[in-house]
C-alpha cells in the first residue's frame, strides 16, 4: 500500500496556510491545478471551484470532505467533463495521465470515460438505466471500448461480477436493475466503473444511499478491488466516519476552496485549518454520553405490543400481508430520551408514525399519561394531540412554502384557541429560543436554509407545549457542523422544558450522543432494549453488534492526537 | 473551553456563512419572454376589447344595402339606429349586409375573451371542489373520477352541441356548454395534485398540530395547487375561445345577430373566393388570441412549474 507520509510534506501553494501535498512526482494518475469553475452571475458567489489544486496516485485512496455547497462534485464533474454548460470551467486544468480532460474535445472525453477514468454515484438505482439487464448495460461498455467477441465480453463480465462479489453472477447478468437491492445495484456501478481497468475512480457519495451494514461493505470492496487494481481513487463523502475508514488522504473544501490537504492521520487527529478544527469537533462520538438518567420519572408514553400491519389489497391475486411493526414496547420518561435506531425498513418511523396518530396501529396500545390513544378517533384525539409533536427529516418538505414561517408556528396555538396577539408572542419567543432574528415571522420557507428550516420546525412543534417530542430523523439531512448545532438545541430544549424525547435514527453517532435509552429495530422488531451504556458498551444481540461494527470509522479518535 | 469553540463554530459554518438570495416565483416570472409576450398581446386584446365603442366603430348590428360587399379601406354610406346616413370608412370591408366588419371583429373581441375567461373560470372553480374532494375524501373518490371519466368519454364539442340545443343559445349557456367537458380534465389534475401533497410532510406536521381538515385543504393544499392550475387555465381558455368560434361557425353558437368571431366567419364562408377579407380579418385576430393566451401558458408553466414542464 501507498503511504503519503513516507515521501514527506511539499508545500503546493504558498498563499494559503496549511496546503500540504506529498507528492511523490511523476507518479500522479491525476493532478488537478488551479482548477477554477465559474457559477452563474447572481449567486451567492462568484466561482464554485477556485483555484483548487491536488492529485491522485496511483493505488491511493485521496477524499475529498466538505459540507453541502462546497463544490466537491462540481470537481468531479469538472474531471469528468460533465459539467453543465451554466458552470464552465474558467481557469487551471485538470490532468488524467498527463492529458488535460478540461479541454478534451467530447469525442476524446467518450474514449477517455470508462477506459481511463469512470465514476460511480450516490442513487445507484438512477445511475442504471431501469429497462435494461445489468449484464447488457455492463455489454455495453465493452462493445464501444473493446473488440472483443461476444463470448469474450460474456466471460469478462461474468468474472467482474465475481470480482465484486455478486452472488451467481449468471443470474445476475439477466437481472434487471430494480430486482437487485441497493447494495447489489451499487456493486453492479463499481463492476461497470471497473470492468476496464481505469486508472481513476471517482467515487461521488456512493455510499451515503445505503444502508450502514452495506456501506461497510461497499466500502470493503472499494478498497480492497483499488489496492489489487493499483487504481487511483478520489473519494467524495461529507461523512468523517467514512473518511476515517477509507481514506489515505484527506482533501478538506470549503465554499469551493481547498483549506486543508493532508495525510489521513494528520488531518483528522492534528488538523491545522480552523475550519477543520470545527468540522472535527461537530463529528460525534460513538460513545454513550454517560449522564445518569433519573429512573423515578413519571413515565409520558408507553406502548404494549404495539403492532403495524399494511394489507396489500390487490382487485385480483391474493391479499399481502406486511408487518411493519411488530408488538413494540417501549416507554418514555420526562426529561428523558429514548432512541430508536435502525436501517432502513426496520419499521422506526412506522412506530413515530403510529404514536402521533398519523396512521392508525393494527394492534396493541399506546398510553399517553395514562391515557389509551391507540384506538381513539379522530375527534376525540385532538384534545391530546397537542401533548405530541413531531418534527420530521427533510427541511424543505416540513415547512409549507406558502406559508409564512409566522403563519407556520402560530398556526398550531390558534386551533387550540389562543388569542392571535398571544400566540403570536409565543412565536417570538420561540424563535429567540431556537436562536433565530424575529423577522423570520414575516418570510418565507424559501428564504432559509435547511439548518433554519430545521430550528423553525422545532419552534413549530414547541408553540403548543408538548409533554413528548419526536425527531424522527431530524438531523440526518443536515451537514455535520449544522447538526450540532441543531443537536445541541434539541438538548438544551429538552432540559429546559423537561421534555421526554423520542429520537429515531439510523445514526448510531447521534444517538450516543442524545440517548438516555436505545431501542434497536431490525424487521419491524425491537432486538434490543435497554440504557444506552449498556447497549453501547455491552450489545448482547447478534444484530446489534453487527451494526456497531458496520459503523464507518468506529474506532478512530476524532481530533486526538 | 467551550466558549470559543462555539463562536468559531457559528462563524464557520458555511450554512450562515450563505445569504439565501432565492428568486421568487413571481420574480422569474417577470423575466420570462413568453409570459411578457403573451401578456402584453394579451393586455392588447383586453384594451381593444374595452374600448371598442371609441375605436372609430360603429354600431356592429347597423348595416346599409348601399354599402355591401366593399373591399377593405373603401367608404360607403351606412344608416343608424335614428335614420341618420353617416359616411363611414370600412377598414376592414363589408359584409353581404353592408355590415362593417372592422367594428364587428372589435365588439367581437369582447365575446371572445368573455367566453375563454370565464369558461376556464367555470371549469377550475367545480374541477377545484371535485378535484379536492375526491383527493382528499378517499370515499368519494371513486364516484365522483367514475362521473368525471364518463363525461371525458364524450367529445367536448358533442356535449357542448347538445347543452346548447337543450338551453338557446345565449353568452351564459355557451360559457357554461363549453365549461363542462373541461371539468374532468381540471378535477384529474387537482386531485392527483391533492394526492401528492397530502403526503407532504407540512400537512403530516399541520395534523399534529391538530388544524381541522377543512382548515388543511383550505391553508395548506389548494394554495400549493395554484400554480399548476393557473397554467391549466390558460389553456382552457384558449381552447375554449377556440370551441366558441367553431360553435359559432357550425351556427349553433351565439345567435347570428351578435358578432362573433366565428359568426363572421360563418356568414363570409359563402363568398370566401371573391370577398375573402370577410374570414381573414376575424381569422388573424382568432388566431394572434390564441397564439399569446397558449404562449403565456406556456411561460408560465416553465417558470412556475418547471417539474411540469418536463412532463408535458
Amino acid at each position: 500500500m501507498h503511504s503519503a507520509a513516507q515521501t514527506g510534506e511539499v508545500t503546493l501553494t504558498p498563499g494559503s496556510q496549511g496546503d500540504v501535498t506529498l507528492t511523490p512526482p511523476g507518479s500522479a494518475v491525476l493532478e488537478v491545478r488551479e482548477l477554477t469553475i465559474a457559477l452563474p452571475a447572481g449567486g451567492e458567489r462568484a466561482t464554485a471551484v477556485s483555484k483548487v489544486s491536488f492529485s491522485v496516485h496511483r493505488g491511493e485512496i485521496l477524499c475529498l470532505v466538505g459540507e453541502s455547497g462546497s463544490g466537491k462534485s462540481v470537481i468531479a464533474q469538472g474531471i469528468m467533463g460533465l459539467l453543465p454548460p451554466a458552470l464552465p470551467v474558467t481557469g487551471g486544468a485538470a490532468l488524467l495521465e498527463g492529458e488535460d480532460t478540461t479541454r478534451a474535445s467530447p469525442e476524446r472525453l467518450r474514449q477517455l470515460r470508462a477506459a481511463r477514468m469512470s465514476m460511480i454515484f450516490q442513487e445507484p438505482m438512477t445511475a442504471l438505466n431501469p429497462v435494461m439487464r445489468c449484464g447488457e448495460q455492463l455489454d455495453e461498455v465493452l462493445v464501444h471500448h473493446t473488440s472483443l467477441s461476444e463470448p469474450e465480453r460474456r466471460a469478462k463480465i461474468i468474472a467482474t461480477l465475481q470480482e465484486v462479489l455478486l452472488p451467481d453472477p449468471a443470474r445476475m447478468f439477466a437481472a434487471y436493475p430494480h430486482q437487485l437491492s441497493g447494495g447489489q445495484r451499487q456493486r453492479i456501478m463499481i463492476a461497470m466503473a471497473l470492468v476496464l481497468d481505469p486508472a481513476l475512480l471517482i467515487a461521488d457519495e456512493p455510499t451515503t444511499a445505503l444502508d450502514v451494514t452495506t456501506q461497510a461493505q461497499i466500502l470493503k470492496l472499494i478498497a480492497d478491488l483499488q489496492a489489487r487494481h493499483g487504481t487511483g481513487v478520489l473519494f467524495i463523502t461529507h461523512d468523517f466516519g467514512v473518511v476515517a475508514e477509507i481514506a489515505q488522504r484527506v482533501a478538506v473544501l470549503r465554499l469551493g476552496e481547498l483549506v486543508e490537504l493532508g495525510a489521513k492521520d494528520e488531518v483528522l487527529k492534528r488538523p491545522r485549518h480552523r475550519y477543520t478544527k470545527m468540522l472535527i469537533n461537530a463529528v460525534p462520538r460513538l460513545e454513550p454520553h454517560g449522564r445518569a438518567a433519573d429512573t423515578d420519572a413519571p413515565v409520558v408514553l408507553e406502548t404494549r405490543d404495539l403492532d403495524k400491519t399494511y394489507v396489500d389489497r390487490a382487485w385480483f391475486g391474493k391479499r399481502r400481508n406486511v408487518a411493519a411493526a411488530k408488538r413494540v414496547n417501549l416507554s418514555v420518561r420526562r426529561g428523558q430520551t429514548l432512541g430508536i435506531v435502525g436501517e432502513s425498513g426496520s419499521g422506526k418511523s412506522t412506530v413515530a408514525r403510529c404514536i402521533v396518530r398519523l396512521i392508525d396501529p393494527s394492534g396493541g396500545e399506546i398510553h399517553l399519561h395514562g391515557e389509551e390513544i391507540a384506538r381513539r378517533s379522530h375527534g376525540d384525539l385532538r384534545p391530546l394531540r397537542r401533548r405530541v409533536q413531531i418534527v420530521f427529516q427533510d427541511p424543505y418538505r416540513s415547512l409549507n412554502p406558502r406559508r409564512t414561517i409566522g403563519e407556520a408556528i402560530m398556526e398550531g396555538p390558534l386551533n387550540y384557541g389562543v388569542p392571535r396577539a398571544e400566540a403570536l408572542e409565543r412565536a417570538r419567543r420561540l424563535l429567540a429560543l431556537v436562536r433565530m432574528d424575529a423577522g423570520a415571522l414575516e418570510r418565507y420557507p424559501h428564504q432559509f436554509s435547511g439548518g433554519q428550516r430545521q430550528r423553525i420546525c422545532i419552534a413549530r412543534a414547541l408553540a403548543l407545549e408538548p409533554e413528548l417530542l419526536i425527531a424522527d430523523e431530524a438531523v440526518s439531512a443536515l451537514d455535520v457542523s449544522v447538526q450540532a448545532q441543531v443537536l445541541r438545541l434539541l438538548e438544551e430544549i429538552r432540559t429546559e422544558f423537561d421534555l421526554a424525547m423520542l429520537f429515531i435514527t439510523h445514526d448510531l453517532r447521534v444517538a450516543a450522543q442524545v440517548c438516555d435509552h436505545v431501542a434497536v429495530m431490525h424487521q419491524g422488531v425491537v432486538v434490543e432494549y435497554g440504557a444506552a451504556e449498556q447497549i453501547f458498551l455491552q450489545p448482547k444481540h447478534e444484530y446489534t453488534r453487527a451494526l456497531f461494527a458496520a459503523a464507518p470509522g468506529r474506532d478512530f479518535a476524532f481530533g486526538r492526537a | 473551553m467551550t466558549a470559543p469553540e462555539t463562536e468559531s463554530f457559528e462563524s464557520l459554518s458555511v450554512e450562515s456563512a450563505a445569504v439565501l438570495r432565492q428568486e421568487s416565483a413571481w420574480q422569474r416570472v417577470r423575466r420570462n419572454g413568453a409570459v411578457r409576450f403573451g401578456a402584453v398581446a394579451l393586455a392588447l386584446l383586453i384594451g381593444i376589447a374595452a374600448a371598442a365603442p371609441w375605436l372609430g366603430t360603429v354600431d356592429p348590428s347597423l348595416f346599409d344595402a348601399g354599402s355591401r360587399d366593399l373591399l377593405p379601406g373603401k367608404t360607403g354610406d351606412i344608416t343608424t339606429l335614428e335614420g341618420e346616413i353617416i359616411r363611414h370608412t370600412f377598414f376592414m370591408g363589408s359584409d353581404s349586409y353592408g355590415r362593417d366588419i372592422y367594428s364587428r371583429v372589435v365588439f367581437g373581441t369582447r365575446v371572445s375573451l368573455a367566453v375563454g375567461v370565464c369558461a376556464a373560470l367555470v371549469a377550475l372553480a367545480f374541477g377545484i371542489v371535485f378535484g379536492l374532494s375526491a383527493g382528499y375524501l378517499r370515499w368519494l373518490d371513486g364516484v365522483l373520477m367514475r362521473i368525471m371519466d364518463g363525461i371525458m368519454a364524450i367529445p367536448a364539442i358533442l356535449i357542448a352541441i347538445a347543452l346548447i340545443a337543450a338551453w338557446r343559445g345565449s353568452l351564459v349557456t355557451v360559457i357554461v356548454a363549453i365549461a363542462i367537458p373541461e371539468i374532468p380534465r381540471v378535477s384529474r389534475l387537482v386531485r392527483a395534485l391533492v394526492l401528492t401533497i397530502r403526503e407532504e410532510p407540512y400537512v403530516e406536521a399541520a395534523i399534529a398540530l391538530g388544524t381541522p381538515p377543512w382548515k388543511i385543504m383550505l391553508a395548506h393544499i389548494l394554495p400549493n395547487t395554484v400554480a399548476p392550475l393557473v397554467v391549466q387555465g390558460t389553456f382552457i381558455c384558449a381552447s375554449a375561445i377556440l370551441v366558441e368560434a367553431i360553435l359559432s361557425f357550425l351556427g349553433v353558437g351565439l345567435p347570428p345577430d351578435i358578432p362573433t368571431w366565428g359568426n363572421i366567419m360563418a356568414e363570409g364562408r359563402v363568398q370566401f373566393v371573391e370577398y375573402p377579407h370577410n374570414v381573414f380579418f376575424p381569422g388573424i385576430f382568432l388566431a394572434v388570441t390564441v397564439l399569446a393566451v397558449n404562449i403565456l401558458g406556456d411561460g408560465l408553466r416553465d417558470t412556475l412549474d418547471p417539474k411540469m414542464a418536463k412532463r408535458v
